[in-house]
Parts: structure tokens; C-alpha cells; sequence
């Protein structure tokens, strides 16, 4: 049951993007980049919604908001560089306008689940989507249990949001583990896949949400390792990706058997997508 | 050797060992403490010893010439250092080194093998505890040389 | 827009239907149906009933469509082409917004919306079904397409009841046919009868009614509303193909690893055909398209198949690589997962898409093969 926003009036013209300007440019490694743009009107999202980014001239792709749902006015992205329209944008800097489509999509369940331990598992950029509940659980921290962050990435080089790793690893009562895949010996953190780190972490399994997001293939070992643990496959929830066009529900080429990724999710519960993530190039 | 049968009977290895088990293969060990930097096994060396981390971090590690050591895998408090001891030659293919104050329990692995050779029944005692991990290890080993989190989405 | 069949019948000669055709025209519409063109029957502008495919039929199986003399004079005579109306209400390219820089301003102007009144005559009932599916996907959700809402809030329907089965029809398996029920503003059935040729009208619509009391007409008889039904039951009655459809998002969802997807995708293509000939297939993809001073930019709509490798593609590659997975997407889409999507199958039984198959896959054979069954048992005589 992910969440979505109350839908305000569908706009016109769903496919026509606004103009939005750039108010602040990050680099966060040699590929990635997160900025900020300011809506006219501000934009309420729900944490793990995306919005659809149109680089003038160049295309426009899927990116998750990666800033705090609490401030609409300010919408972040963090990308990495992969494509021509993610170079592009790449190549922004503040006062430059992109076009903006969103929010679109369900969310994380956050707010449903207060009361519960709560395990975040990322891979690579998918700790860009998982900030907005970061966020959210700063905010609201008394609403819930054990609080576990598990985030994964190729070597501290490429690791994003350094500062506010710091921060949350300084945070009382918030458990935050991050792995490399390998590392000089001036890293002090954990070497190694994410998903073993699931065992260092306190939670109570039978009151436990968990959110993992990253490539697929982590996403299937990480939901095994939690149903080992004994987390429900109905309280564990990924988010998706596909090729987008449209980001409506129109195009049809997010399709992941039942499943519209664009507004069906991008998050899905685990138990809805188990028997689909198990079938080769569905 | 009642103290280092007590300090096993608390690490998860010896987790459902008898008593006699546990007596017997704590006659094959002894307790260590490593100090940062200290290293428990060399990569070329001879294999002779394992380790259960009572307390700290090892980081596994090898080095790249002009790039210096890399490291592959950290070994935390409950875990398993070592397993080149199990097959011949017994030669160590990495370098182990510890990277905080680290506490251990060191196995004599000769000692050991002899040991799970005269009773086959503790031989399996030891394979059980020894294989998972290792398993464990390895998916996690191909899912790191898979580097998939270059295509984890946003 | 079109509403349930209201009962009240009349009768109009071929003359009477060209007075239709004219009223309809005289009412601001622009007429379209079916013409003959390419050695097909395609759907285009008809001004009257001479460009109408006077006496011409068409003979379909896997993999070929052939047109032929018939013996009569009849207008509507022929099954379903490779055109279905989806090429008026969803555009197979359309510009969707240009967007211009003038110094730091960008603006954007999306497409205005077109107030074309487009009547389509000769619709069948599986295309009135397509229709419906299509309003579903594109109407029907959160987010409206504009351009398709617009033009199909003004379209008029002229419906046929079939007179003939094609050889690749399986309508009457899906309930889409071939008896018009509902969702057209006026329905014709022809009827042929030695010199006798008349069409029974039933009116759908209160703008059905009133372009029919607009013209010169007469009621039916008892014998000639007989004798329409007679003309439905025949059709229905000689399918060209049948598939048993009442479980298969079950049958096809449990067995995404079934050896004959392999099968399939040695014969298959992966042309595209099926997925543009199908009155429902809606997929489409964007280009962004720019001028050379880079001032001003544009973007295009255009159908795009699930059969091409662009379709799936994300960063490293394409999600679905093998032919086999993308036929499979196609079919399960088609007959099983649409179910879940949109509360029906995405199948209509049109049966464009094994007459239009350069190498004749049959989707009702790929379903009775999946089933188990030998297909040869299943085949009369």
C-alpha cells in the first residue's frame, strides 16, 4: 500500500513540462550531481515520488526527488551521469531553467508504518530515493522504533551526501552502516556486499518495515535476506526501475507484468513483485 | 584451558557445541589481542592459524603495485578470519590486518585438523560452523565483482 | 458521444445511405470508412458511397491477405483490414508541445487540442470494442491524453454488423462481435437479397436520431429485422479461428517459462506488425527533436512497439533482450495482464495480428499450444 499524494486537478496538457529554474548545484562524486529547483508554486511530493526532468533540446528522464518532502518549495534531484540527457543536466548550473513534469507516482509508506523498527537498505545512487524518508524519520523520530540505514557503494570515492553521513552516523538512536566493495587502507568504514550488514543491525524482525532500493540484483539477494530474518515480504518495499516516457500511464514502457512502475509505483511491496523479479527479462 | 573454553562457549562459532567439543577444540587455541596495523595472516605466508574475532575489525587485503593495499572484506566481532588453513597447501592468499584494537581467539589449524581427522564426528562439528560462512562469503564476494551498483537506479 | 442501442429500426436503400453519408458530412463531419487503396481495404476519406469497396471481399489465414471479386454489390463486404481507427484517435506520430528560447526564457506551448469531428463509418463491433479499450488506457485513468479525449468526445459512430467471418476472426471467443451493441451512434446491417440490397439501421445516439430523421427512410419489416439477425448468426456462427479465453491470465501468468515461448521466437521476427495492426496496442515513445540555432525544440509522439529493443532499454541495456521475452511480453499483455490493468483483456479478436504476422503466428494457436492441447484435435474435421 505505498503511498500517493492526493491528487491535485490533472494538469491540461500532462505532457508538457514548466520551465523550473536551477537555484543550487551539487557535485557529490565524479558522476553524481544533485540540485535543487524552484517551483512557481511549491510542489508537495510524498518521499520516493520522482518527477520527470527535460534537458531544452536533449530529452527528459525519471529522476526521484531526493529532498525533504517538508519542503516542497525546493525540489532536489541527484543524478548520475549516464546518459545524454543525465550529462546534460549535469552541465547545469544555478539560474539555468529545465523543464519539470511530477510528482508522479506512489511513494514509501512511511507514514504508515509509525510505530515500527525501520531498516533503509541502498545501493549506489538508490540512496538518493531513501533520503526523503531519512529525512521524515529525523523529524519524526519519537513515531518510531529502531531506526537502521544500511547503504552500499562501489568505494568511498563514490559515495553521496558525505556530510550527512557524518551527521546521521552522530545521531542517537539512529544506526547507519556503510559498505564499500573495496577501499584503501584510509577507509575506516565496512568492506564488503551491504546485505551481511542486515545481521549488525538491531531490529525486531515481527515489527519491522523495511525499504531497499538499488539495482535489482541487490534488491532480490537484500528481500531474501529479510524474509530469512524474518521480516513479511507484505512490509518489505523496493522501488522499481524501467524505461519511462511518460511517467502517465501512457506510454506502456514501465510495464513490469501488472505493474505500471510510473504509477503503480515506482515503490512496490515486495510480496507483489517476488514471482515477477524471479522471471529473466520480464 | 578452562578460560579459553569459556571465551569460545560466548562467540557465535561454538553456538550448540557440546561440552566435551568445545573442551577439545579449545585445547587447539588460544587468546590474542592485535593492536592496529597488527597483521594476522600475510598473503604467500603459511596458513597455520585462523582467528574468531571476540571483539574489533580485520580488514582483508591485497596489494596493488603503484596502488597500494586494497582491501576486499572487513571481518567484525562474531566472525570468521582465515580459511586457508582447511585446504593444502596451507598457504595464506590474502593478507589479514587489524584495523582497531582487535580480540581474538587464534586456532592452531594443524592442531585442529588433526583433530577433526581422529574424530570424524568433530570434523562435521567443525565443517558446519566453517561452511556457512564461507558460503555467505562468496555470494557476497560475486555480487562485489558483479559491481552492480553501477546500475542501481535513482 | 455514443450510448446503448435504443431499438427503434429502419430501413435505408443504398441511396438512403448515401443521404446519411451526406448528412453527416452536412453536419460537420468529416467522413471516413473504408477504401480501397494498396490492394488492401484501408481506412480513408469517403466523400460518398462510390468510394466505398463496392463489391470487393478479402481472403485472410496466417500470414496473407488476399482481396477478391464477390458476387454482389455489397459495400461492407470485407473483415477487417490492416487499418483500425486508432491511426485517427491516436495519432501514430503527433507533435505534442513545441518549446522556444528567447535569451534566459524558455516557454513552452503544448499542441492546441484539434476540434476535428471525425465520423468513422463502418465500424465493427470488435473495433467498438478496441475503442473501448483504448478510452480505458487513455482516457480513463488519472491522466487524460488531450488530443485522443478531444477527438473522440466528437467522433460519430456508423457501425456494420458483420456479414461474413474473416478467416483469422475470433470475436465471438472475446465477446467483442460481431454483434454491435453498443457504443455507436448508428448501426447497419446489409442486406443482400438477389436485386434487394438495404441496410436495416438501428440509431444509438439522440445524434444517431437525429441525422436518420434528417433523412428519407422507412421502418422495418419483421422478415427484414429476421433477416438481420440471420446475417449476424451466420457470421457468428463461421469463425474463422477460436480461442477459449475465459482463464488465460491465469494459463499465461503460470507459465511465463513455458517451452513454447522458445518455439515462438524461432519463427518470430520481432517485426512489429502485430503491435501496429492491433486496434489496442497504445504504446508510444517521445523524441525531442531541435532546431540547428538550438533556439527552439520540439517533441514528438509516435507509436512505438514492445517488439523493438529500444522499447525496455534502461542504462546497460535492454530489460528485455530475447525475442522470446518480448513476444511474450506482447501476448501476456495482450490476453493477461491488461485484465489486471484496465478490468479487461486487451484482445478484441480482430484477427489483425496473425493475418498481418509475416510468418503467420497465430495467437490462438500460441494459446491453445501454452494450453497443452494438440492443436490439430481441437480443429473440426
Amino acid at each position: 500500500m505505498p503511498q500517493t499524494l492526493e491528487a491535485c486537478a490533472p494538469p491540461l496538457h500532462p505532457m508538457a513540462p514548466r520551465m523550473t529554474p536551477v537555484t543550487r548545484f551539487i557535485r557529490e562524486s565524479e558522476e553524481v550531481f544533485t540540485f535543487d529547483l524552484a517551483p512557481e508554486r511549491a510542489m508537495p511530493f510524498a518521499p520516493g515520488q520522482f518527477n520527470m526532468l527535460y534537458a531544452f533540446g536533449v530529452g527528459e528522464i525519471p529522476i526521484s526527488i531526493s529532498g525533504d518532502s517538508k519542503a516542497p518549495e525546493r525540489l532536489t534531484h541527484t543524478i548520475r551521469a549516464v546518459g545524454p540527457v543525465s550529462a546534460a543536466l549535469g552541465r547545469l548550473k544555478a539560474g539555468d531553467r529545465i523543464g519539470l513534469r511530477g510528482p508522479f507516482g506512489a511513494g514509501w509508506p512511511i507514514d504508515a508504518y509509525r510505530g515500527f523498527d525501520v531498516l533503509l537498505i541502498a545501493g549506489g545512487i538508490g540512496l538518493a530515493p531513501l533520503r526523503p524518508v531519512i529525512y521524515w524519520l529525523l523529524r519524526h523520530r519519537a513515531a518510531y522504533g529502531r531506526v537502521g540505514v544500511l547503504y552500499g557503494a562501489r568505494a568511498p570515492d563514490d559515495l553521496i551526501f558525505r556530510g550527512e553521513l557524518d551527521e546521521w552516523r552522530r545521531t542517537p538512536d539512529f544506526q547507519l552502516r556503510v559498505a564499500v566493495e573495496r577501499a584503501g587502507p584510509e577507509w575506516m568504514g565496512d568492506v564488503g556486499y551491504v546485505t551481511p550488514l542486515l545481521s549488525k543491525l538491531r531490529f525486531d524482525p515481527a515489527d519491522t518495515v523495511a525499504m531497499i532500493c538499488g539495482p535489482e540484483v541487490m534488491i532480490r539477494a537484500t528481500a531474501l535476506t529479510l524474509e530469512d530474518a524474518g521480516v513479511a515480504d507484505s512490509r518489505i518495499f523496493v522501488s522499481m526501475e524501467r524505461n519511462m516516457k511518460c511517467a502517465i500511464g501512457h506510454c506502456g514502457h514501465c510495464q513490469f507484468g501488472p505493474l505500471f512502475i510510473c504509477k503503480d509505483g515506482p515503490v512496490h511491496s515486495y510480496d507483489r513483485l517476488r514471482n515477477l523479479l524471479a522471471c529473466r527479462e520480464l | 584451558m578452562k578460560d579459553l573454553a569459556d571465551l569460545l562457549r560466548h562467540h557465535p562459532f561454538a553456538e550448540g557445541l557440546d561440552e566435551d567439543t568445545l573442551a577439545l577444540v579449545a585445547g587447539c587455541a588460544k587468546n590474542v589481542v592485535l593492536q592496529p596495523g597488527d597483521y594476522l595472516l600475510r598473503e604467500g605466508a603459511a596458513a597455520d592459524s585462523f582467528y574468531l574475532v571476540r571483539h574489533g575489525a580485520v580488514a582483508l587485503e591485497t596489494f596493488v603495485p603503484a596502488r597500494g593495499p586494497f582491501t576486499f572484506l572487513t571481518v567484525k566481532t562474531g566472525e570468521i578470519v582465515g580459511a586457508d588453513w582447511l585446504i593444502p597447501p596451507y598457504r595464506s592468499s590474502f593478507d589479514a590486518r587489524a584495523v582497531e584494537l582487535t580480540r581474538a581467539i587464534a586456532f592452531d589449524g594443524k592442531c585442529l585438523r588433526g583433530k577433526c581427522e581422529a574424530d570424524p564426528r568433530v570434523g562435521y562439528e567443525m565443517m558446519k560452523r566453517f561452511i556457512p560462512p564461507l558460503v555467505k562469503r562468496l555470494q557476497s564476494a560475486r555480487m562485489q565483482a558483479l559491481g552492480m551498483y553501477d546500475a542501481a537506479n535513482a | 458521444m455514443a450510448a446503448q442501442m435504443d431499438g427503434a429500426t429502419a430501413i435505408l436503400t443504398v441511396e438512403g445511405l448515401e443521404a446519411l453519408l451526406q448528412a453527416i458530412q452536412a453536419h460537420g463531419y468529416r467522413t471516413i470508412g473504408p477504401i480501397l487503396q494498396d490492394q488492401a481495404i484501408l481506412y480513408g476519406d469517403v466523400s460518398s458511397t462510390n468510394d466505398l469497396p463496392r463489391g470487393w471481399t478479402d481472403e485472410q489465414d496466417g500470414g496473407r491477405y488476399r482481396l477478391m471479386r464477390r458476387g454482389d454489390d455489397a459495400l461492407f463486404g470485407y473483415s477487417v483490414g490492416p487499418h483500425s481507427w486508432k491511426k485517427y484517435l491516436h495519432a501514430p506520430k503527433l507533435r505534442l508541445w513545441t518549446a522556444e528560447r528567447r535569451g534566459d526564457d524558455i516557454s513552452v506551448a503544448p499542441e492546441p487540442q484539434p476540434d476535428d469531428r471525425l465520423a468513422f463509418i463502418g465500424v465493427r463491433a470488435c473495433e467498438i470494442r478496441a475503442i473501448e479499450i483504448q478510452d480505458r488506457t487513455l482516457v480513463g485513468d488519472l491522466y487524460a491524453d488531450p488530443h485522443y479525449k478531444a477527438l473522440r468526445e466528437r467522433a460519430l459512430i456508423v457501425a456494420v454488423n458483420c456479414g461474413q467471418a474473416g478467416g483469422t476472426c475470433f470475436c465471438a471467443s472475446m465477446q467483442a462481435g460481431p454483434r454491435v451493441k453498443q457504443g455507436f451512434d448508428i448501426a447497419l446491417t446489409e442486406l443482400l437479397d438477389g436485386d434487394e440490397h438495404l441496410f436495416l439501421v438501428e440509431t444509438g445516439s439522440d445524434e444517431g436520431r437525429v441525422l436518420m430523421a434528417s433523412i428519407a427512410h422507412r421502418a422495418a419489416s419483421e422478415d427484414e429485422i429476421e433477416a438481420a439477425e440471420g446475417v449476424i448468426e451466420r457470421t457468428e456462427s463461421s469463425m474463422g479461428r477460436d480461442m477459449r479465453s475465459d482463464d488465460l491470465n491465469e494459463l499465461l501468468m503460470s507459465n511465463l517459462e513455458h517451452p513454447r515461448w522458445d518455439e515462438v521466437a524461432t519463427r518470430c521476427l520481432t517485426c512489429a506488425n502485430c503491435t501496429l495492426v492491433c486496434p489496442t496496442c497504445f504504446c508510444t515513445s517521445v523524441e525531442d527533436v531541435s532546431d540547428l540555432t538550438g533556439e527552439r525544440a520540439e517533441r514528438w509522439r509516435r507509436w512505438d512497439s514492445c517488439f523493438t529493443m529500444d522499447f525496455s532499454y534502461i542504462h546497460g541495456g535492454s530489460v528485455r533482450a530475447s525475442a522470446k521475452s518480448r513476444y511474450r511480453q506482447w501476448m501476456t499483455h495482450k490476453l493477461a495482464t491488461w485484465i489486471d490493468q484496465f478490468g479487461s483483456s486487451g484482445c478484441v479478436g480482430c484477427g489483425r495480428c496473425i493475418t498481418w504476422c509475416p510468418v503467420g503466428i497465430d495467437i490462438t494457436e500460441e494459446v491453445r499450444a501454452i494450453r497443452g492441447c494438440d492443436a490439430s484435435a481441437e480443429e473440426p474435421q
